[in-house]
């Protein structure tokens, strides 16, 4: 077998030139083809700060000093997500208008926290993280307080601003 | 009968002169190997190997029937487990075989690991190994998210949660695991193209990389004490053992390997036979609040560290000491490459095995339990025992049901029944005094959280009058420590 078949053409020979345009077109055409590849994977990164605006029911359905679980529909839904598009939250009214409303995910791993009137305490079955009637930490894992949803009363009607799944990231 | 073997034998030697499979495949099916590796320790690889390809062959056939979309993947899994004629069983091998595999692939690093086969020159294929580890334990992750079910969906809670914990860039890692703000259809979608796609082809392109190195490094020797592995020397040594004492790997080694293979498949149907399918659990609708989430037992030793850590270790043994086990993992030929070989002068490697055993499973055991997760109706399911009621006062009895109502026994037991969250209630009285049961109650403390603003102080009173008769009728009230009497100073 002849040596220059065997070796890399210099770079300066016809052989070469097409070695070299291989090599770049190849180049071009993964880097093409990529980012539109990684633009999708990381798509959903966009719609970070995506929060909206969910009305949760009317004031009167929330009796003063209890409280109460609340649903709304995912803003962001897809026709697709069947039971899923559901989240649940803990009402709290306070009194009047005033309310603080809780995610319903533990602040340490997410678990759904559940309420228990009788002894005015959220308690998480995950890892035994329990919290207050007003969200701050009581006892057991959880870094913080329950996450709190942003709300607002409009004619009679409670909102939260929501949409989001709660992490120590990134609140509701 | 001989024409048919004719005429087989001309079909085979048409397709051997086209392809020449056999004339490449025979030497290394019939490789020499050390004769003592012919052992049954050494069968885990191949079993792995066999279930893997059970995954397989399941899996395909559950994708002809799941639909992986969230509004009916539910609804598709329990077609499966009631009406696709074998559809029950086949998820059940599916579920059974993955067990298997996360099983079997663990001993097979384990045996790997105590023969030192990770050394010289066969560091690349423990690397290998290693990655197939991590993948086969991403499999079981995302498989577990396709059963759909309640599980799932805070499994993908925990996941999301774990990632938003990283700093700078958890936002972004939520967003991109769950493909979109919260969990829901994209999320699904996500998980299948990993368990279907993407995993599955790294599993078998790390396969063929794992079986060219066994093949072209050879399988690793019969550790022997005083045999040290060393870089110039190593190579020649095994290919002259292999040429003086070596047996082919077909048949000699291969019958041992064909019965564990058969073994764990058969092992694999025969639970899945018997135990049948796991769910699905629970519809994955998230206003369902008497969820109680559990991985699969893949995950169960997880799932109990973050019970019982010190909440501030968590973020870093999380986002540093994972990673940083991997990459050790990983690393490990690179830094204990040569030297010994049998675990006989390897102490440290021996201890470390038992140590880490020992520790995942009394975690997965504990996490089997979970009896750091408060009994949820242990104040509606559970009678006070009669005992602690008999002859009690109306202020006792009174306190009962304070203890009943108010769901202390969610987190303490009486009578061996209710919550292990916080210490058992019998016998209370010989640990606290009087005040110290009311300081307990008021404020908390020691992981109880203060029920001052809960309680009125009749309540109170109440509850510590009943706990105060908790103990023994031999055993004294406990008794405030008397401070000693000051010493007259001398002058």
């Amino acid at each position: 077998m002849c040596a220059n078949h065997d070796s890399l053409p210099s770079p300066r020979s016809r052989r070469g030139f097409l070695f070299t345009l291989g090599l770049a077109l190849s180049a071009t055409a993964a880097t093409l083809a990529g980012i539109p590849v990684i633009g999708y994977i990381f798509g959903p990164v966009r719609g970070r700060a995506g929060q909206a605006w969910v009305k949760l029911g009317a004031v009167a359905g929330f009796p003063e000093g209890q409280t109460r679980l609340a649903t709304y529909e995912n803003p962001f839904r897809v026709p697709w997500d069947g039971p899923t598009a559901k989240i649940a939250c803990w009402v709290r009214r306070i009194s009047g208008d005033q309310f603080q409303v809780f995610a319903i995910n533990c602040a340490h791993l997410g678990c759904p926290v559940r309420w228990f009137p009788q002894s005015r305490l959220f308690m998480c079955p995950c890892h035994g993280g329990a919290y207050y009637e007003d969200g701050s930490r009581a006892s057991g894992p959880p870094p913080r307080g329950l996450f709190e949803y942003e709300y607002e009363i409009r004619e009679g009607q409670l909102w939260v601003r929501g949409g989001q799944l709660p992490t120590l990231a990134g609140p509701v | 009968m001989t024409k048919l073997t004719g005429t087989l034998r001309s079909i085979v030697g048409w397709l051997e002169v086209r392809t020449g499979l056999a004339e490449t495949l025979t030497p290394a099916v019939t490789h020499p190997v050390p004769r003592r590796t012919a052992s049954w320790w050494y069968v885990f690889g191949s079993a792995t190997l066999a279930l893997f390809a059970l995954q397989i062959v399941t899996g395909i056939c559950l994708a002809l029937v799941y639909v992986p979309t969230a509004d009916q993947a539910y609804q598709s899994l329990q077609y499966l487990n009631d009406q696709a004629a074998f559809g029950s069983y086949l998820r059940a091998i599916h579920f059974w075989g993955s067990n298997a595999m996360v099983l079997v692939m663990t001993l097979h690093m384990l045996q790997v690991f105590l023969w030192g086969a990770y050394k010289y020159p066969r560091e690349l294929t423990w690397i290998a190994g290693v990655l197939l580890f991590l993948c086969t334990l991403g499999m079981a992750f995302t498989g577990q998210i396709l059963r759909w079910d309640q599980d799932a969906y805070w499994g993908l809670g925990i996941g999301a949660s774990i990632a938003g914990r990283a700093p700078v860039v958890g936002s972004t890692l939520v967003h991109v695991l769950l493909g979109g703000p919260i969990i829901a259809g994209r999320t699904l979608s996500r998980f299948f193209a990993l368990h279907v796609f993407v995993i599955p082809g790294m599993l078998i392109a790390l396969t063929g990389l794992h079986l060219w190195l066994v093949l072209r490094l050879g399988v690793n020797e019969w550790p022997m004490p005083g045999r040290v592995v060393d870089r110039e020397t190593y190579r020649k040594r095994y290919e002259d053992e292999v040429q003086r004492d070596g047996v082919p790997f077909f048949p000699v080694a291969a019958r041992k390997d064909m019965v564990g293979m058969a073994v764990v498949v058969l092992a694999a149907l025969a639970c899945a036979a018997i135990f049948g399918p796991n769910g699905p659990h629970g519809a994955p609708d998230p206003t369902i609040t008497d969820a109680s989430p559990r991985p699969d037992f893949y995950f169960l030793s997880l799932f109990a560290l973050l019970a019982l850590l010190p909440p501030w270790t968590e973020t870093v043994i999380l986002l540093v000491g994972m990673p940083l086990a991997i990459v050790l993992l990983l690393a490990l030929p690179l830094f204990a490459g040569t030297g010994e070989k049998s675990w006989r002068r390897r102490p440290v490697s021996v201890v470390s095995v038992l140590l880490i055993v020992l520790v995942v499973t009394t975690l997965a055991a504990l996490g089997v339990t979970s009896p750091w997760s408060p009994v949820m109706d242990a104040g509606t399911a559970l009678a006070t025992p009669v005992v602690y009621v008999q002859g009690r006062s109306p202020l006792e009895l009174q306190g009962a049901l304070v203890v009943q109502n108010k769901q202390c026994r969610n987190c303490h037991s009486l009578g061996g029944e209710g919550g292990a969250r916080g210490p058992a209630l019998d016998g209370v009285a010989t640990r606290l005094t009087h005040d110290q049961l009311i300081r307990q109650v008021l404020q908390g403390g020691g992981n109880m959280p203060a029920y001052g603003k809960n309680l009125s102080p009749a309540e109170v009173n109440a509850v510590v009058a009943f706990l105060e008769t908790l103990r023994p009728a031999n055993q004294p009230p406990a008794r405030a420590p008397v401070s000693p009497r000051p010493v007259p100073r001398q002058n």
